[in-house]
């Protein structure tokens, strides 16, 4: 997000789930979107039955694969390599738009002078894609009249996660691609209420509607809107930082709602001492996941069918979701226990209902400010910016200029992986989701549909290294990186490439998180998640 | 039996579903035939997505940990204690040795009002959640 803020000033999806059915082009990379997204993936799925195309740039063969009209496997982390190929050959052959270069953005010479540096047979030694199809691929995009590029977790789940995702938007606007119905730079958002959360101030630099604490102005109009004399003006602790503070023993308790680190973040030993070295760790959650059986107090919360609120999904749509039943025993909703505890430390907070929140929230939050409970009951959602209730929301972003007026290219070069094979840890890990599971599992594991469709977790492993190590098919192998060994079953499918191994973190018999490298990217401290060094052993 | 629309907890697509109830029993489900997300379809996850919520292994009661051991409690003593712990630590470390995480999962006042809690009651910026993961 930090990276498209950066480019065009507004860090969400461009445009609309609707503008899939209208794409002309489709450029997926970094998404599983039929697992992970299953509803945009069959959008996908669709469009390419009607006509529209599809290029993939993604290292394993995943199910989209089947219907790509190009699928350019590139090495493990070498996206902004690719990328910049991509432009470069774009822009030697004078595939851009002219008029978008010169009317909507800055920065172009500062692009040309760094993609000039990746011609394709630079890039083929970096990321083993053949100049034949980078050649196919930039033309392919630059020359579609519609084309939407679609990214997730692959892109930005890197140490130059960042880069990578700026990456993208300069490939976008070199093209024209944005700002119009049908195209755009959409990242998409892996949980129910991700971009709510951030739209929220769920983040330690800023307020709901990503008004920055270091503002001044904003600092104060919050300070007037709670009745509070000071709010803190430094920027807070990133989850990652807060692992580390915690570490150091500087951070002495933390407060988690509805999360489980011990099973997401990367490098599950470190979190570990990272929890125990608190002094007091809470967990709001609805099952005593990994995470609740390590703290001091749990309090039990009610699930999404016991309340009433709203979650704002990948494409800025706003939805209100309804109270069907009462929580189990004693659980409550989330927003009724902080209400409670934030009255019991001193700062009374007496709101009736969702809906009373929401006004607060409508007040403070310029791009939220038009969208009210009672608007929301009546429809199927709106997208933001809605600046006022009469505004119908904004189903795509930029359209006549960028949020912050003209869009920057801000050119990246490559960097690999941090922790790449070497002779000891001779395999490359990349981890991800599958279909029939959702994140650490806490909910989709106990639906026994999904548990019958996939009760453990697999490694996949290319059938020539199989061969090489004498691993068949289940037999279950250890899996070591320098942060930890795990053990699982071995599925042999050429859907990875050679050297590479792919699992999930959805169960937590295998904690694949045990091996993961918490190396983050320096800017928007995202793990790695997506690559680290591991040796792998058949065991008996 | 009642009809209860609801956004689906699982994904970033946000589609939409009615939950059917009887009494205090999510029976089934029901994909929303308009709502321009999903059209009237489901992914496997979301047409199974009201399983989980009967788990016997919900939790129903507050836990304090007494001598090792995670007990159960009343909502006054639990929170009672989050409040008091809370305090003491920002009082004798400072605001910034706390800190909170927010979720992905739940929605959009609890996220606003957990923000605000930690800004406006604790005192720190040290708020986050796991968008980065």
């Amino acid at each position: 997000m930090v990276g498209l803020a950066a480019t065009f000033g507004s860090g969400a999806m461009t445009n609309s789930i609707n503008d899939f059915d209208d794409a002309d082009l489709f450029l997926v990379t970094g998404s599983n979107t039929t697992a992970q997204h299953p509803l945009i993936g069959s959008r996908i799925i669709n469009a390419v039955k009607r006509g529209a195309k599809l290029l993939l740039i993604d290292p394993r063969e995943i199910p989209l694969a089947e219907f790509a009209d190009l699928h350019l496997r590139q090495n493990i982390g070498t996206d902004v390599a690719v990328l910049n190929g991509i432009m470069n050959i774009i822009i030697e052959e004078e595939l851009y738009d002219k008029e978008f270069v010169e009317t909507r953005t800055e920065g172009f010479e500062q692009l040309k002078e760094i993609v000039r540096k990746y011609p394709p047979h630079v890039v083929e030694k970096i990321s083993g894609v053949a100049s034949r199809d980078l050649k196919k691929a930039a033309n392919m995009y630059a020359k579609a009249d519609k084309a939407m590029l679609a990214y997730a977790m692959g892109i930005t789940q890197h140490t130059t996660g960042v880069d990578n995702v700026k990456s993208c938007a300069n490939l976008a606007m070199l093209t024209g691609h944005l700002g119009r119905p049908a195209t755009g730079v959409n990242p998409l958002r892996g949980q129910s209420n991700v971009q709510g959360a951030c739209d929220m101030g769920g983040l330690p630099n800023v307020y709901s509607g990503y008004q920055p604490v270091i503002d001044a102005a904003a600092k104060k109009k919050f300070e007037d809107a709670w009745g509070v004399a000071a709010l803190d003006d430094k920027v807070g602790l990133t989850i990652t930082d807060m692992m580390i503070a915690a570490q150091k023993g500087e951070l002495k308790a933390l407060f988690v709602m509805g999360e489980n680190p011990l099973m997401s973040d990367p490098d599950t030993s470190h979190i570990e001492q990272a929890l125990s070295n608190l002094d007091f760790l809470v967990v709001q959650d609805m099952f005593l996941s990994e995470t609740a059986v390590k703290a001091d107090v749990v309090l039990p919360a009610a699930s999404f069918a016991e309340k009433e609120g709203t979650y704002t999904n990948t494409e800025r749509r706003v939805q209100l979701s309804g109270k069907a039943i009462s929580p189990p025993g004693e659980a409550r909703p989330d927003w009724r226990i902080i209400c409670e505890l934030s009255t019991l430390a001193g700062y009374p907070m007496n709101y009736s209902s969702p809906a009373d929140i929401m006004k607060e929230i409508n007040a403070v939050t310029p791009s939220y400010a038009g969208i009210t409970h009672e608007r929301l009951a009546g429809g199927y959602g709106l997208q933001w910016p809605c600046p006022n209730v009469e505004h119908p929301g904004t189903p795509v972003l930029h359209k006549d200029k960028f949020s912050k007026g003209l869009g920057t290219f801000l050119p990246c070069e490559f960097k690999p992986v941090a922790e790449m094979p070497d002779e000891e840890y001779d395999f490359m890990l990349t981890t991800g989701r599958i279909y029939y599971h959702y994140h650490t599992g806490t909910m989709t594991r106990r639906i026994s549909i999904l548990e019958r469709e996939a009760p453990e977790a697999l490694l996949e492993i290319h059938p020539d290294d199989a061969k090489k190590m004498g691993i068949r098919n289940n037999d279950v192998v250890e899996v070591t990186s320098r942060r930890g060994a795990v053990r699982l079953k071995a599925e042999i499918t050429k859907r990875v490439p050679q050297s590479v191994v792919f699992s999930t973190f959805h169960f937590h018999e295998a904690p694949i998180n045990l091996l993961t490298n918490s190396a983050y990217d320096p800017v928007a401290k995202i793990p790695e998640y997506k690559g680290c060094a591991v040796k792998i052993r058949r065991c008996v | 039996m009642t009809r209860t629309r609801t956004v689906c907890p699982f994904c970033g697509c946000g589609c939409s579903f009615y939950l059917l109830s009887e009494r205090d029993r999510v029976t089934g489900i029901e994909p929303s035939p308009s709502n321009p997300v999903n059209k009237g379809m489901l992914c496997v996850k979301g047409w199974n997505a009201h399983e989980f919520i009967h788990s016997p292994e919900r939790l129903t009661k507050p836990l304090i940990r007494k001598h090792g051991e995670q007990v159960e409690s009343t909502w006054d003593e639990a929170l009672k204690l989050v409040a008091d712990r809370l305090l003491d630590i920002k009082k004798q470390f400072g605001p910034r040795a706390l800190a909170f995480l927010a979720s992905a999962k739940v929605t959009n006042e609890e996220n606003y009002l957990f923000m605000k809690m930690a800004r406006a009651t604790f005192g720190t910026n040290n708020v986050d959640h796991c968008a980065r993961l």
